[in-house]
């Protein structure tokens, strides 16, 4: 909403500063936009009169002029502009003014031998369009030595504030000078409009066939008038905001809808089908709108019609077809209070966002109709001449009788402020709030008309399930107290927040609990973990092409967006890993192709409906670095799983009840990948090189590898007391065994049966070795590991350990057909 | 000491101090000391001296043995010492190598953010919440009091789902307000909840993000007033910024879903983008006490129950108090943005640490 200081002081009688009106606004809850103040730039520049102006002797192009600035002391300035003439009245610069056009700062000098002292502005020097061809050419009564700018009307500050939904008031100048008067920086000037007498019936009658969408309508015709151009303070003021003036009867409605927040309407009579304009849904017809495009327009939406067809879409926009234009000479004036929400959802729906309908939509102040309809007439008269018929009328004002009742301690108990009840009733009736009863405790106001978000009638939309008992208690003290906040919130916003003290919160327990649940410290000790891994945070998108998603996992259409922003943005990831093989992706085209990355975001599934899945992913790509000790290899599956584990491992999940199946998806290599598994059913995460094909897809070169970690599959771990660690006083003892076994078996099968061969004894089975190839055969690989025999009640002898070794091999045989080597 | 002693001793000294190492050194000791060595011969000779030389001669040896005995170690010593002197040598390394390349993993600054919100929160007695990034219109609009018609729903740029849950359009949350009402119904009070997570709306340019992250805030009681939303969010932002004397300004504004509404400010200088001083005021976060008809929504009564809600952008503050000036790198991915502003995984936000 933006507005000119001088067109707020036609409603606010005030000698505050622009700062102090600034600061006001954005105090009282009309957030300060900007000032753009288009005096300051031109302050230095005054009107001046050319006392002569002579060809320059040494320039032919130049002209040597003597200027009086209004102080009676000729000054010397050098001239370009051809239509510098004796006697003329013109725009000086001072030397030492900056020049806004040129960005040069004026100095005196010489020009060819004469002195230049200061310059004659054109308007594009001043920075006032692009007009160049000559200097400006004042009128002869331009008053000598005034400022150029307060005489051209451009010392008037535009002050743009963006107005919250609620307050459909503030979007006047009038409504802002209120709530400005209320804050107590100025007198609200009455607004009483003297009546226009008829002077004839009016030719157009309204006929009400949506009472729902339309409960009451006003319009009045104007006949032999002119519709010219509009004077030039009204064209200034819409220039001033932003709006083209067009033609008086339309610049008025413009007027209007800015300085009262009164859409008006304006049909041509003589482009009008029939006496009767009808308020009645739309039947799938066509309207061409002002805005030049065309609508068709349904039940939903409430129109204006004549005889022949409709002629506006209600609250949102005029057809162009009754539109007034210069040819005009009698008007018919709609003056509507139409449903706030038919409103919104017809600009909605066809996507017109206007002046009008941003009123209608925030309600507007129906009271205020038969007034803004005499003001409108009465200025359609003064600019355009003319007689105005009687008024028309259809439906009735909506009864206004909302109550507001404010307990003075609630101020304090909800706002926390001491604030006076004297003062809070002021307060109240500046805003217009009219007192209806008081008591000690409390004031009863009546609601102004112009107030639609207070004391509205409430409408709850209540959690389904909730108990029916609660649920009748909650709207009920809704019911009770919601007015009585309205109330508060005005009394705050204009004592001002910031009067009221702060207070810390109250100290539930001196030692506070822990803020995050168990789930949530895990996940941040993952984040840890990975990030000591070597692996870097990322925080990608929830989102990513459809196509490319396809290869990390499903892509329903449950959970595509039916608006993405932008076409490879249109899809819910499966998973954080496909994004982070973007980032990877990404990372490689700009030269940094070893990158190690992680990230724990949701991953989406659709079944059985769309929902999201808590997953840490990590992605390494490349090469692990190179240093002279260690030389650089390719990044690979037991890289992926070195970091999951880790993770799983911080989680708490017992390491060795984990298997591993090798059917992961299928955006990784078929051959080198896992799924780690904790008892049948459970799956707790996925690891393994990508698949080529998906690598070529992402544009990477060279190899990567991941892993995604279902962070909510993993139980948390059963909260028990450790028994005491046993610290045997006896030597262990450690033996290796080389075991020939079909390259088909898992590793893990064969060190699940050497842990399990004798538990008491076998403390642990590490796998040190493992080689294929050379005299094994196809198809053999040999296992080296070593056991570890740890003996609590005495040293082992030798015997003892052979027996041990013996079980190791039978139970390896057994289970993996394995044979010692 | 006789000549024949003296002589030994002498040229065993000579022997030894030829001995070019360890094993040359020992060939000495048992040519003198061994089984067959010239003193062993000469103290096996004792026993056949007289009587009345025996104790002289005894003691001659002894003394020659002992002396010979010290040269040997005071040689063998030296020769070790020597030769680790050696060996130190050989096994020189140079110390300006560089170390084998650690792990160098970090912590995004978003997630260093929320770490410090819910420590400082935590303080305060708040617990972590958490919403869904899917969710209804009801649990993103409706109940938080922007029914379908609402101008403000279409403020909020919207990204909408095909499907349905419990009858009702889904969407991509566009701000974590709806854990209020998750909070709300699972939940009895007195509340102290934050919930910090993703949100999403369709804007893009160089200070929006289709996605970004907001942190909620939810205290519910039964004499909860506005004054002690202004201490608890002056003592947030205090706290988080790390300037005891930050300045902080509360203005009138509207949100559906709090009333009375207000956005919070923050004192900076607007030129130099330092905080805490220069005169400019910054917008933070909204915030407000909860409206009564959100807490009637989710089965409260407001005549018992009452409270204040807050909710600001985490790269908001994330960039003010790292000064970053650009919001799309957040979500790129770039090693060199991430290590440039990543934090160590070893230094987690604990407020007896400092955050």
């Amino acid at each position: 909403m933006k507005f000119t200081r001088s067109w707020l002081a036609a409603h606010l009688d005030t000698d505050a500063d622009l700062t102090t009106i600034a600061e006001t606004l954005t105090r009282i809850g009309l957030e300060l936009e900007g000032i753009e103040d288009r005096a300051a730039a031109l302050a230095p520049f005054r009107i001046a009169r050319v006392i002569s102006a002579v060809p320059h002797p040494d320039a032919d192009r130049l002209r040597a002029c003597m200027v009086d600035a209004g102080d009676g002391v000729p000054v010397s300035v050098v001239c370009g502009a051809p239509n510098a003439r004796t006697g003329m009245m013109a725009v000086f610069a001072p030397p030492g003014s900056f020049i806004p056009g040129t960005g040069i700062t004026l100095k005196t000098g010489r020009i060819r031998g004469v002195e230049s002292a200061g310059m004659l502005l054109s308007a594009r020097e001043m920075g006032l369009g692009e007009d160049h061809s000559g200097i400006v050419d004042l009128p002869e009564d331009a008053p000598l030595g005034a400022s150029y700018a307060a005489w051209a009307g451009l010392d008037d500050a535009v002050i743009e504030i963006s107005v919250t939904p609620n307050r459909g008031d503030a979007l006047g100048v009038r409504g802002i000078a209120r709530d400005l008067a209320a804050a107590g920086i100025g007198r609200l000037k009455p607004f009483a409009p003297a009546p226009v007498a008829p002077a004839y019936p009016s030719p157009i009658t309204w006929k009400i066939a949506a009472p729902e969408a339309c409960p009451f309508v006003l319009g009045r015709a104007v006949r032999g008038l002119k519709n010219g151009e509009s004077p030039r303070w009204l064209r200034e003021r819409l220039t001033a905001i932003g709006l083209r003036p067009i033609n008086a009867l339309v610049d008025i409605t413009n007027y209007f809808t800015f300085d009262l927040g009164r859409p008006l309407h304006v049909f041509d009579v003589a482009k009008l089908s029939g006496p009767t304009l009808t308020l009645r849904p739309g039947a799938n017809e066509t309207m061409r709108a002002l805005n030049g495009r065309d609508y068709v327009l349904g039940a939903e939406d409430c129109v204006i019609a004549d005889a022949a067809g409709v002629q506006s879409l209600a609250g949102v926009m005029g057809g162009e077809a009754s539109g007034c234009t210069a040819d005009t000479t009698e008007v018919f004036v709609e003056c509507a209070l139409f449903d706030p929400v038919r409103v919104a959802l017809s600009g909605r729906r066809h996507q017109i966002t206007s002046d009008a309908r941003q009123r209608f939509e925030r309600g507007i102040d129906a009271a205020l109709m038969p007034d803004a309809l005499e003001a409108a007439t009465a200025m359609i008269l003064e600019l355009c001449g003319g007689e105005a018929s009687a008024v028309a009328a259809a439906g009735a004002m909506p009864a206004r009788a909302r109550d507001a009742r404010l307990r003075f301690s609630r101020l304090a108990e909800l706002g926390g402020a001491a604030i006076a009840p004297d003062t809070a009733v002021a307060s109240l009736a500046a805003l217009g709030f009219s007192q209806v009863a008081r008591d000690a405790d409390s004031v009863t106001v009546a609601v102004p008309s112009w107030r639609n978000d207070v004391a509205a009638p409430i409408a709850l939309d209540q959690a389904p399930g909730l108990d029916p008992a609660r649920a009748v208690a909650a709207a009920e003290g809704c019911a009770a107290i919601e007015a009585e906040c309205d109330l508060v919130e005005e009394v705050l916003r204009i004592a001002g927040l910031d009067a009221i003290p702060p207070v810390s919160l109250p100290v539930l327990a001196p030692v506070p609990p822990a803020s995050l649940t168990e789930a949530q410290s895990r996940t941040a000790r993952v984040r840890r973990v990975l990030a000591a891994q070597g692996l870097v945070e990322c925080v990608t998108f929830s989102f990513m092409d459809r196509t490319r998603a396809a290869y990390f996992g499903e892509t329903p259409a449950a959970l595509t967006l039916l608006n993405p922003i932008a076409a490879d943005l249109d899809q819910l990831r499966p998973g954080p890993l496909a994004t982070l093989a973007l980032a990877a992706s990404r990372n490689g085209a700009r030269g940094y192709a070893d990158a190690a990355l992680f990230e724990i975001g949701p991953g989406f599934v659709a079944a059985p409906e769309a929902s999201q899945r808590a997953i840490a992913a990590g992605l390494r790509s490349g090469a692990t670095p190179r240093a002279w000790n260690a030389p650089a290899r390719p990044v690979g599956m037991f890289d992926a799983k070195a970091d999951l584990f880790a993770a799983l491992a911080v989680l708490g999940v017992p390491m060795e009840a984990l298997s591993v199946t090798a059917d992961a998806p299928s955006c990784f290599h078929p051959g080198r990948s896992g799924v780690v598994r904790q008892g049948p059913k459970a799956v707790l995460g996925v690891f393994g090189e990508l698949h080529p094909s998906v690598l070529a897809a992402l544009g990477m070169a060279g190899p990567a590898a991941g892993f995604e970690l279902f962070l909510d599959a993993v139980a948390l771990p059963k909260k028990r007391r450790r028994a005491a660690p046993v610290l045997s006083a006896f030597q262990p003892v450690r033996r290796d065994f080389a075991f020939v076994v079909d390259a088909t078996v898992p590793a893990e099968a064969l060190l699940r049966a050497a842990r399990g061969a004798e538990r008491t004894l076998i403390a642990g089975v590490v796998l040190f070795d493992r080689f294929a190839g050379g005299a094994l055969g196809a198809g053999k690989v040999s296992l080296g590991i070593e056991v570890t025999f740890q003996p609590v009640a005495a040293t082992l002898t030798e015997a003892e350990i052979e027996a041990a070794s013996a079980k190791v091999v039978a139970a390896v045989a057994k289970a993996t057909g394995a044979v010692l080597r | 000491m006789t000549d024949d002693l003296a002589v030994l001793q002498a040229e065993t000294e000579t022997a030894l101090a030829d001995a070019a190492d360890l094993r040359a050194l020992e060939a000495v000791r048992v040519a003198v000391l061994g089984k067959s060595g010239r003193l062993t011969a000469l103290l096996k000779a004792l026993g056949a001296a007289a009587p009345e030389e025996r104790r002289a001669r005894g003691a001659a040896l002894n003394l020659a043995k002992d002396a010979i005995t010290a040269a040997i170690e005071a040689r063998r010593a030296a020769l070790e010492a020597a030769a680790l002197d050696a060996r130190l040598s050989a096994e020189r390394l140079d110390p300006s190598l560089p170390p084998a390349p650690g792990p160098a993993g970090l912590i995004h600054p978003i997630s260093r953010t929320i770490e410090e919100m819910a420590a400082i929160f935590g303080a305060m007695g708040f617990t972590v919440g958490e919403g869904l990034d899917v969710e209804t219109d009801w649990f993103n609009f409706s109940a938080l009091n922007i029914p379908a018609h609402h101008p403000a729903r279409a403020d909020h740029d919207t990204f909408y789902l095909p499907g349905t849950r419990d009858g009702r359009p889904l969407l991509l949350r566009t701000q974590t307000s709806d854990v209020q009402i998750i909070s709300m119904l699972n939940q009895e009070p007195p509340l102290r909840v934050i919930a910090p997570g993703r949100t999403y709306r369709a804007d893009h340019d160089a200070t929006h993000s289709p996605m970004f992250h907001q942190c909620e805030g939810l205290v519910i009681d039964r004499a909860i007033t506005l004054g002690h939303l202004k201490g608890c969010l002056i003592d947030f932002l205090r706290a988080f910024f790390g300037i005891a004397s930050l300045p902080v300004r509360f203005r009138s504004s509207y949100f559906p879903f709090t009333e009375p509404s207000m956005e919070v400010d923050i004192g900076w200088n607007r030129r130099t983008g330092e905080l805490g001083a220069g005169g400019d005021w910054l917008e933070i976060l909204g915030s407000g006490m909860v409206h009564p008809r959100v807490l009637a929504n989710c089965g409260l009564d407001p005549r018992v129950w009452q409270g204040f809600a807050f909710g600001m952008g985490i790269e908001r503050v994330t960039m003010l108090k790292h000064g970053i000036a650009d919001l799309r790198p957040f979500f790129e991915g770039d090693l060199r943005w991430l290590r440039h502003y990543g934090s160590s995984p070893l230094a987690p936000a604990m407020l007896h640490e400092g955050v």
